[in-house]
């Protein structure tokens, strides 16, 4: 049985990845209890795992941005265009296959259903109670949540508030507060509380239109919460309790106390982008698309999203997948015009001067030649006789 | 002599295309590059010959037959063309640049021509765009900065001179909004001369500023004073067979061009009205626009005599059958095939077979040594009639012959070392072989020709799934590569082997499919023996070559008998040692003795192993199966455990053989044993559909208390969920469950001798899901994983009441494929079927895009020498690929490296070896 540190010697003078030698010094020393290793077997080991490394490297000029993009492009046939699963949280809706991944590649500023996973701190996190003051705190809650109804008078020119005093307990309000959340935020009106009812009344306004006007933005009007954040739902998951919510403002919530900063996460990349960087938004990337993809069943390798990550993240902002991004952006103006609009790029390269040094693959396709990847990348030329001379 | 063709080759590899710079034609170039001045409007005389000046001059090269250029003297099809020109009598704007105009004209002052910034600004201005350097983005946005500074300044900094807004009117007309000395607003027309004067004004020292580049687009080039006449070549006309001819769209175009100018000068020189001249000149306007892009918005196409809009300079570039799309980056190609495909067992996975037709179509170019003259003379003897033959043959000169009855003798003796024999394809040649849509590399793969009969290619099915094909009627193309540089290519890289790991998951994609899983179930379950006979025909048909039987595992009333273990072990390779878990495990208790067992002896000895032997529990000690069956586990697609291990570890040309071997034994196995599932496959014991029966019941009974519940208002409502949502998910989860159940029920009753469980189970084709739908009940329809709901008012169909939530009126089908569905349950039945209709074709469209985007993001990236990737350009994208630089197709299913395996598998090396 060889011990570990002659495990550790063995291992550090080979050539590997850390990542592997950490895996390759736990499987060593695990089998090592088992099988009583001698030194030459973990050495005979060791090496066998080099051999195999090296092997499975990649190729200099492999064509990997292609592989990528059909590694990705291919398997999206068969996703489900069903845009809404409930899938992972059952009571929030979630953009999930094809269209989700649509929306990734696109980076779109606002994702169809942005949702934010709240993780708490130590004192919140098992308690249910105590999750839910949390939650309160983030959840937006507007007049209209908390209304039975909300009614126009047009004979005293007022608008009638009639609350559900159940719903205002639930939120941790009542209505004397709320009135005076109105109050501080309308200037232009009335407020006044009636058991469970608020009259809200205009202080000088003669069409009824503006009546109309006041009573949409009071019942639009945010009480508490975050902006943006509509729903919030608590789940158990293993041992703690996790707050989800329909929308996001991920600046906001990081600052809700209660919060766990370093867990919550959202589904809004250039969100992350903003609050916590790109490095942060490369990675939300790839694992929105490995999870939507590992969602609907289909096994797609990381390296291939990384690239894509990598691609849409290089500039230090996200850039989307298509014309207004990396294409579009693109040096050569024979690549960028045989993507889409094609006469404004040469219009534009013609006014500008601009030269097209051809090193592309688009390009090279274009014009004949062989492409600079794989066995094109190549540049020797050698002059061989015909044939090997006889003696 | 030789030396000077290999020097002559060498120059000739030298000369590639190095860069392709941009810019705008002066009137002194275009006038430079013409061959004739075009003054008359119409294209033929009267006897079908060019009208000299005319449209069709024979100055810019000709395209009828049997006459000759009279710029180069070449006939029509070897001249170029060559451009003419139309010196136009006004000026005119150029449409794709009259944006850029308007901006230069904003910019620069009306008096002296500068760009109205100050010196500071200028020198500020110049260094910033030192630094932006060929950054597109920024550049934008710094060309776009200036031009708003100096349209604002209503002084010039340099001369002191007033300036006016300007106004532009799309597509091609400027307005100056002057003010006259009392102050009073007025509108000044300003013609392309007087644009084209101040643009003439305009220094180019100030020019980088405007995002110009002064040698090569002047501001003032982009009013046309001189149109270029695209050489005849370029716009031929046809001979319909009515001998009428049909010009070219651009003809028509320029025609309308000449006819409007030469009426413009007549006037002018007759002295005409200003009124008349301008709108001649607008005209004029007009028609050079049109001619550039007839979609120019704000002015309706020109149209054809028919009335369809014509095809101008910008139409012929775009789109997906434009000049860049459809003719440069994809192109029609020679040597290529396309027939319908049909499945050939027999060949091996990276053949294919061609008719004996296209095999005498298509050729491959030859050179003839001294090795291969008498070969090759005996083919051309047979001419292109006769299979092998040769179509073509090509003499030291490069002249090329066709080989023809008169004439084949003559050349076959002719035929020497240095010529080169078109020859047709033979048994061996290697060919591309593709499938569209091609999604991914493995939709064109490298396969050896196989010359057959009849008019199909012929594929071996392992190969299927890569082109995802089947013989429904598809189609599928045939490619043959030319030069010994595309076939050597094409083996080392394409061929069919190299391609089982897919680069997309780092698992099998090319592997044993349907049949060869079921057939490897019945060759290799427990119980399965077979007789000398039978071994020894399956082995044959296989190809399977064995000096010796093994030694029989079983003698039964003198009969010998090998178990089907003992004859796939005779596939595997002597030292192949791999265990796993199937399919077909259920009962993981039987199979944790033998892991335990494996693991205490590490290579235990193999009659112990064969006492604990168990169907879910595949173990193979040095190449011999000594327990479990084989699944898809084994061979199958994506998870395909010994058919991964033996391309990693033995090579693709082994796995090659074995796949070959393996998919014959088994397809052996399964039509000798006899593999069908018929009507009765499906039949349940009575007592089986009493119980679906009684599920069914009870379904529907729960469903009809959540709706009274729902309807006396005693449903509790789910957080974040209506009332009706609430009923809607908690039906939808009851007859879910319903399914299940029932779908348990027929499981417990059909067993491994059913031939459809054994497809299910094995995962040969199929779910148990399916084997439900067939014998115990479909359950619910859905469209948007909702049940059905829309219709009629209140209803799905008109036999139920309005506002019926039970099971039954809103998509419930009780009924089985078999026991078979009522009306109502068969429409419900249709209408899911539909959505999933809908859903695929909206799919492909949306997903053809998405991928066409990424291609064009990501396809020049690659991984450099020092294992970086970068782009074209040189940046980095990643400092080493994938952060472990490892190929995924190499990978172990995404894992870097398989750290079990390697231990293990030294480690027995090394104890073994003791």
């Amino acid at each position: 049985m060889v011990g570990a540190k002659t495990v550790k010697a063995i291992l550090n003078k080979v050539d590997l990845p850390n990542n592997i030698k950490e895996e390759l010094y736990e499987s060593i020393m695990r089998y090592n209890k088992k099988y009583k290793l001698k030194k030459k077997e973990v050495e005979e080991i060791v090496n066998e795992a080099v051999r195999e490394y090296e092997k499975a490297l990649i190729e200099p000029g492999e064509a990997i941005g292609t592989v990528a993009a059909q590694s990705i492009g291919e398997p999206s046939t068969q996703m489900t265009l069903n845009t809404f699963h409930y899938a992972g949280v059952a009571e929030i809706n979630v953009t999930l296959g094809l269209p989700r991944i649509i929306e990734i590649v696109d980076a779109r500023k606002n994702p169809s259903t942005p949702i934010m996973t709240v993780y708490l701190d130590e004192e919140h996190r098992h308690d249910r109670e105590k999750a839910l003051e949390v939650a309160r705190r983030i959840e937006g809650t507007t007049i209209e949540n908390l209304a039975r109804e909300v009614s126009m008078d047009i004979v005293d020119f007022e608008v009638v508030i009639e609350l559900d005093p159940e719903r205002v307990e639930k939120s941790g309000l009542s209505v004397e507060r709320i009135v005076k959340k109105l109050e501080g935020s309308f200037k232009s009106a009335e407020f006044e509380a009636e058991g469970n009812t608020i009259i809200a009344r205009p202080k000088k306004a003669t069409k009824l239109a503006d009546l109309r006007r006041l009573a949409e933005k009071v019942k639009k009007h945010r009480l508490k919460g975050l902006s943006g954040v509509g729903k919030t739902i608590i789940r158990k998951e293993g041992d703690e309790y996790v707050i989800y919510t329909e929308g996001s403002n991920f600046k906001q919530v990081l600052k809700v106390p209660g919060v766990d900063p370093t867990r919550t996460r959202t589904n809004n990349i250039w969100e992350i982008a903003e609050v916590l960087g790109i490095e942060a938004a490369r990675n939300a990337i790839i694992e929105e698309i490995v999870n939507t993809m590992s969602e609907q069943g289909l096994e797609v390798d990381v390296r291939h999203i990384m690239l894509v990550a990598d691609m849409m993240t290089l500039d230090g902002v996200i850039r989307p997948i298509g014309r207004h991004g990396i294409v579009g952006e693109k040096s050569s103006v024979l690549a960028r015009a045989a993507f889409e609009i094609t006469t404004q790029h040469l219009f534009e390269a013609a006014e500008r001067g601009e030269v097209d040094p051809l090193n592309g693959v688009i390009e090279n396709v274009l014009i004949g030649q062989p492409v600079p990847l794989g066995t094109g990348m190549v540049r020797l030329a050698m002059n061989l006789p015909l044939r090997p001379e006889r003696e | 002599m030789e030396l000077d063709i290999a020097l002559a080759s060498a120059k000739a590899l030298k000369k590639v295309i190095g860069s392709i710079s941009f810019g705008i034609l002066s009137p002194q170039e275009i006038r430079k590059m013409s061959a004739a001045e075009i003054t008359v409007p119409d294209t033929y005389d009267d006897d079908g010959y060019p009208i000299d000046g005319g449209l069709m001059d024979k100055r810019l090269g000709v395209i009828d037959p049997g006459l000759r250029c009279q710029t180069c003297g070449a006939k029509a099809g070897e001249c170029p063309g060559h451009f003419g020109h139309i010196e136009l009598a006004r000026p005119v704007v150029h449409v794709g640049f009259a944006k850029t105009i308007q901006r230069v004209l904003e910019s620069t002052c009306r008096e002296c021509g500068r760009i109205k910034l100050t010196d500071k600004e200028i020198e500020e201005y110049m260094k910033k765009f030192e630094l932006v350097g060929d950054r597109r983005k920024a550049r934008e946005k710094l060309i776009k900065e200036i031009h708003k500074k100096a349209k604002e300044r209503m002084v010039c900094p340099h001369c002191g001179a007033p300036q006016f807004p300007i106004k532009f009117e799309r597509p091609t007309i400027y307005w100056e909004l002057r003010r006259d000395e009392e102050g009073n607003e007025y509108k000044h027309r300003m013609m392309p001369s007087e644009v084209r004067d101040r643009l003439e004004r305009v220094p180019d020292k100030d020019l980088p500023l405007l995002g110009l580049d002064p040698k090569n687009a002047r501001p003032e080039w982009m009013i046309l004073t001189v149109l270029p006449v695209p050489p005849v070549t370029m716009r031929p006309s046809i001979t319909l067979e009515s001998g009428i001819r049909a010009e070219d769209d651009l003809t028509h175009k320029l025609v309308d061009i000449i006819r409007i100018n030469n009426r413009l000068r007549s006037n002018i020189e007759a002295g005409a009205p200003q009124l008349i001249i301008e709108d001649l000149w607008d005209l004029l306007q007009y028609h050079v626009t049109t001619y550039f892009n007839n979609e120019t918005s704000g002015i309706p196409p020109a149209k054809h005599k028919s009335g369809r809009p014509l095809k101008t300079l910008a139409q012929r570039l775009k789109g997906k059958e434009g000049r860049f799309r459809g003719n440069l980056s994809g192109k029609r190609v020679n040597f290529s095939a396309r027939t319908v495909i049909s499945p050939d067992p027999m060949i091996s996975i990276n053949e294919v077979g061609v008719p004996i037709a296209i095999a005498m179509e298509l050729t491959v170019p030859e050179k003839v040594t001294e090795f291969n003259v008498e070969k090759l003379r005996k083919m051309v003897l047979n001419g292109p009639e006769k299979y092998p033959g040769a179509n073509y043959v090509i003499d030291p000169e490069g002249g090329r012959r066709r080989i023809m009855e008169s004439n084949k003798e003559l050349l076959a003796e002719q035929l020497d070392v240095g010529w080169t024999v078109e020859r047709h394809l033979l048994d061996g040649d290697i060919v591309l072989f593709n499938r569209q849509p091609s999604l991914h590399r493995m939709s064109i793969m490298a396969h050896r020709v196989r010359v057959m009969p009849y008019k199909t290619f012929r594929l071996n099915l392992p190969v299927c799934p890569s082109y995802n094909a089947d013989f429904d009627g598809d189609e599928m193309n045939l490619h043959v590569p030319q030069t010994e540089e595309a076939q050597a290519e094409a083996k080392i890289l394409l061929e069919v082997q190299n391609h089982i790991i897919s680069p997309r998951y780092g698992g099998p994609l090319i592997a044993g499919i349907q049949d060869h899983i079921s057939g490897g179930y019945l060759l290799t379950r427990e119980g399965a023996y077979f007789t000398r006979y039978e071994v020894e025909q399956m082995l044959m048909f296989a190809g399977v070559e064995v000096g010796e039987l093994p030694k029989p595992d079983r003698v039964e009333n003198g009969v010998e008998l090998w178990s089907g273990k003992t004859i796939f072990s005779l596939l595997l390779p002597d030292d192949l040692t791999v265990w796993y878990r199937n399919k077909l495990c259920d009962e993981p208790e039987r199979c944790e003795p033998l892991e335990r067992l494996i693991e205490e002896k590490l290579v235990p000895d193999p009659e112990e192993v064969r006492k604990l032997a168990y169907d879910g529990f595949v173990y193979i000690q040095n190449g011999k199966l000594l327990s479990g069956a084989i699944d898809k586990k084994a061979y199958g697609r994506e998870d395909g455990i010994i058919l991964d291990i033996m391309v990693r570890e033995y090579g693709p040309e082994r796995a090659r053989l074995f796949l070959d071997q393996v998919t014959k034994l088994t397809i052996w196995v399964i039509t000798h044993r006899g593999f069908t599932t018929a009507i009765d496959d499906e039949d349940l014991p009575e007592e089986a559909l009493d119980r679906i029966k009684e599920i069914i019941r009870e379904a529907e009974e729960r469903v009809r208390r959540l709706i009274e519940a729902y309807r006396a208002g005693e449903l509790e409502p789910l957080p974040g969920k209506t009332l009706e949502e609430t009923l809607e998910s908690k039906i939808m989860a009851v007859l879910a469950e319903s399914r299940d159940n029932a779908g348990k029920v027929a499981e417990r009753y059909l067993g491994m001798n059913n031939h459809a469980v054994i497809m299910a189970k094995t995962g040969a084709r199929g779910k148990i899901l399916n084997i439900t739908q067939m014998a115990a009940m479909l359950g619910q329809q859905s469209i948007r994983g909702k049940r059905l709901y829309r219709g009629y008012n209140g209803r799905v169909l008109s036999h139920f009441k309005k506002g019926d939530l039970t099971a039954k009126a809103r998509g419930f089908v009780v009924n089985s494929y078999k026991s078979g569905l009522t009306p109502q349950e068969y429409f419900f039945h249709a209408m899911g079927g539909r959505e999933g209709l809908v859903d695929t074709a909206v799919r492909t469209a949306q997903s053809g895009y998405m991928q066409r985007r990424l291609i064009n993001a990501l396809q020049d990236l690659k991984v450099d020498y020092d294992g970086t990737v970068r782009d074209p350009t040189g940046i980095i994208v990643q400092f080493k690929y994938g952060e472990d630089g490892v190929d995924p197709m190499k990978s172990w299913g995404g894992r870097t490296l398989n750290v079990d395996r390697i231990i293990l598998k030294t480690l027995s090396k090394v104890r073994e070896g003791e």
